[in-house]
């Protein structure tokens, strides 16, 4: 038999004020759609839950010269947002393609990192726009970018009394184009084969300035291609350039590939081959088109 | 087993009801209101059958936890007639397009369409097709249930 206790804090002092009383035995519910999903496929549960849903100013979308994206924000915020479209484009293409609308109305963003599994469709967008985490616990606030976010499938360095508060994205990153593709077989209800999201910042004379290229389900956590990202800095943008650093994205020089239940390593090597240099393309239309 | 009492607005009427803390919306849909208009088919958030609208947002009821609803405005297939009692322009183009076959999917396919049309009342076909891509037909093909969307949106007085 399933039973827990239900606690629902109306602010996050209230909210570390349990996670004190409780300890090991509370887990944090945003959204649920990890959570109640897995209480209910494991039939497993822990003694407490204590919900976030209440915490309704954890959720927004700031610019302020960086941009600043509250913990709880839903999927569905980001993908309304035109501000997210047009300047974190790679973001508003993972946001807009999770689950369902049913879903993304509840689901959070901070959930979606937190929960950290190898398919988290917004972890390669938030990679390649370089977002910091701002974590809140009994100690006070840390920031953790989030390429050291990732320790395993599932883990993060996030302490179980901590509080994901917020994303923050750096200003300079408004002057790249990102983008994201999420390879599935079908185009809803689906997690990704693999995920490939590419950001990249052009010189006038069109010569890639810098770029950021990220994978999810590729390994056991979202990770950087950061040797395709060296070979296209200074680069010309050139169909030839691209295809090399697809390449060097899918080699076993920047990951070794998972072979997992739902694909095969060789699959995802050939996708990343293709996708590295059509999301390129996508971003740099993107910020021409902006 | 802890139980919760829970207060809020359901197909605008004020209820309350006391229930173990580990229900789901929609087992209290179904034990407590014997409102079984939506359906467990997953259980899991997957198929959409259970699909109400909560505070005018499309959830998955099976995924909702009760505490939640605390204070918030449930709409459940049974709470969108008119107030004449009638169907809903929706469901009467549902009925006129053969959109149902089974049945099982209709009650959730019809809110999803609701909270798409109240927020967005002239849809083009892909944003139809978005707005239900959460809710599974194991019967149609989809075309009868996106035609009948694009129909109740036409005739938004519902005199068709
Ligand atoms: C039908 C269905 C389809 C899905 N499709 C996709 C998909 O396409 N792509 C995808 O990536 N995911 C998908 N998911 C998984 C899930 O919806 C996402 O991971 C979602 O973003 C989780 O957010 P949540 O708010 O519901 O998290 P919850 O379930 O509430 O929490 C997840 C984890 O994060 C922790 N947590 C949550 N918020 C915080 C916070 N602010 N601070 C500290 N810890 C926190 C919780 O303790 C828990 O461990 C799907 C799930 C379902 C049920
Ligand atoms: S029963 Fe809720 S989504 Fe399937
Ligand atoms: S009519 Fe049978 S599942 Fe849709």
């Amino acid at each position: 038999m399933i039973d827990y206790e239900y606690k629902i804090p109306a602010d996050l002092h209230e909210v570390f004020t349990l996670l004190k009383e409780y300890g090991e035995k509370a887990t944090l519910v945003a959204g649920g759609t990890d959570v109640m999903v897995k209480i209910r496929n494991t039939r497993k549960a822990p003694e407490v839950l204590i919900s976030l849903r209440r915490l309704e100013d954890l959720r927004y979308i700031r610019k302020n010269g960086g941009y600043r994206i509250g913990g709880l924000t839903t999927h569905r915020m980001l993908e309304l947002s035109n501000l997210v479209r047009t300047e974190l484009s790679a973001l508003h293409d993972a946001a807009s393609q999770v689950g369902s609308v049913q879903v993304r109305n509840v689901a959070t963003l901070g959930g979606n990192i937190c929960n950290a599994a190898p398919s988290a469709d917004t972890a390669a967008p938030l990679l390649v726009l370089d977002a910091a985490v701002v974590l809140e616990g009994p100690g006070g606030r840390r920031r953790v970018p989030i390429a050291e976010f990732f320790k395993g499938t599932y883990r993060t360095v996030k302490e179980p009394d901590e509080v994901l508060i917020e994303f923050d994205i750096p200003e300079k990153m408004g002057a790249f184009g990102s983008a994201y593709w999420k390879h599935s077989r079908r185009k809803a209800m689906e997690l990704p084969l693999i995920g490939i999201a590419v950001s990249v910042k052009l010189s006038e004379a069109n010569e890639i300035e810098d770029s950021r290229i990220a994978l999810t389900v590729a390994a056991p956590t979202p990770i950087r291609a950061y040797l395709a990202e060296d070979f296209l800095r200074g680069k010309p943008f050139t169909d030839q350039v691209l295809k090399e650093a697809g390449e060097i994205a899918s080699s076993s020089e920047c990951c070794t590939l998972r072979t997992s239940l739902r694909c095969e390593a060789w699959y995802r090597e050939d996708m990343i081959k293709i996708f590295v240099p059509r999301m390129a393309k996508l971003a740099a239309e993107r910020i021409k088109s902006r | 087993m802890e139980k919760v009492s829970v207060s809020f607005t359901l197909n605008g009427e004020p209820v309350t009801i006391e229930v173990p803390t580990t229900w789901n919306l929609l087992k209290v849909l179904r034990e407590c209101f014997e409102l079984n208009g939506a359906k467990e088919g997953c259980g899991v958030g997957e198929c959409g059958c259970c699909t109400v609208i909560v505070d005018g947002d499309a959830v998955n009821s099976c995924i909702y936890p009760i505490p939640e609803i605390e204070g918030r405005s449930v709409l459940s297939v049974e709470g969108i007639s008119g107030t004449d009692g009638g169907l809903h322009p929706l469901q009467k183009a549902f009925l006129e397009n053969n959109a149902v076959q089974c049945g099982f999917c209709t009650s959730g396919m019809i809110m999803s369409a609701k909270a798409l049309l109240d927020k967005n009342p002239e849809p083009t076909e892909d944003e139809i097709r978005t707005g239900i891509s959460g809710n599974f037909c194991r019967c149609t093909g989809y075309v009868q249930i996106v035609e009948a969307i694009e129909m109740a949106a036409k005739n938004k007085e519902g005199n068709f």
